[in-house]
């Protein structure tokens, strides 16, 4: 089956994310494929490549990032949640002059279109947060 | 994006208030997004998201966009089905003369039936 999880929620904050992501090593364990990732409001924060843990702790911008590059997986983030979080790719830092890129490069930038998108092409739109 | 003219029903549940999150913003982004696109869309309010729809809201004082002025639109981009939950209305001792926009007021058993009915639904 077609599936597309759309994550609304941070890391560490609550358990959202992280069950978001459980889920989809779930998926592709069990043989399924990922239509799209889809980060909107809160969940953007999920794709910072500027982040850093306590070593006891699990690093899950990391763990999206590895997942995402070993899978090849469609990973989109909202672009008008992403960018007023700090969520900027390279295109965003230049056209808005900030001199800094925090986007994974995994991940890339763009509308809310890209979730109808994943609804039409999706057998399964599961949402976390 | 492929395919993207094949219509679809998507489903919205907003059960939030306007301000204290921005579940409620993004609510309104998904549907004004998926009318777009050309989707059937179905907007819900259930619970404490049919104060949503209350006139005579102004959030300009806490540097806010007024929502219920964005929702009195969504006729201009097609979404004519907008639906209320008549308990939380009833919950909350509110009528449907309270609304601002036109609704249709339903039960619990009709919200089921539309989201059986949906291939997607956006529970926020």
């Amino acid at each position: 089956m077609k599936f597309t999880v759309v994550v609304h929620s941070a890391p560490y904050s609550t358990q959202a994310a992280s069950s978001a992501y459980r889920f989809t090593k779930a998926l592709l364990e069990q043989g399924h494929d990922v239509y799209r990732l889809f980060f909107f409001g809160d969940g953007v924060h999920n794709t910072s490549k500027l982040t850093v843990v306590a070593q006891d702790d699990t690093n899950w911008q990391q763990q999206w990032n590895k997942l995402i590059e070993l899978q090849n997986l469609d990973s989109v983030v909202c672009v008008t949640s992403a960018i007023k979080r700090g969520i900027i790719d390279e295109a965003e830092s230049a056209r808005h002059e900030l001199g800094a890129v925090s986007l994974s490069s995994s991940s890339e930038i763009s509308g809310l279109g890209q979730l109808i998108d994943a609804t039409i092409n999706s057998d399964r739109v599961i949402n976390f947060g | 994006m492929s395919e993207i003219n094949s219509s679809k029903t998507v489903s919205i549940i907003s059960r939030q208030a306007p301000y204290g999150s921005n579940r409620a913003q993004q609510s309104l982004d998904i549907a004004l997004a998926a009318a777009v696109f050309e989707q059937t869309v179905n907007y819900i309010f259930m619970g404490d998201g049919v104060y949503q729809l209350l006139g005579n809201q102004n959030a300009t004082s806490i540097q806010s966009k007024t929502l219920v002025n964005a929702l009195e639109t969504l006729d201009l981009y097609g979404i004519e089905s907008i639906f209320v939950d008549s308990q939380s209305l009833r919950e909350r001792n509110l009528i449907p003369k309270d609304l601002s926009l036109k609704a249709s007021i339903v039960s619990r058993d009709e919200i089921a039936i539309i989201v059986r009915a949906s291939n997607s639904v956006f529970n926020l």
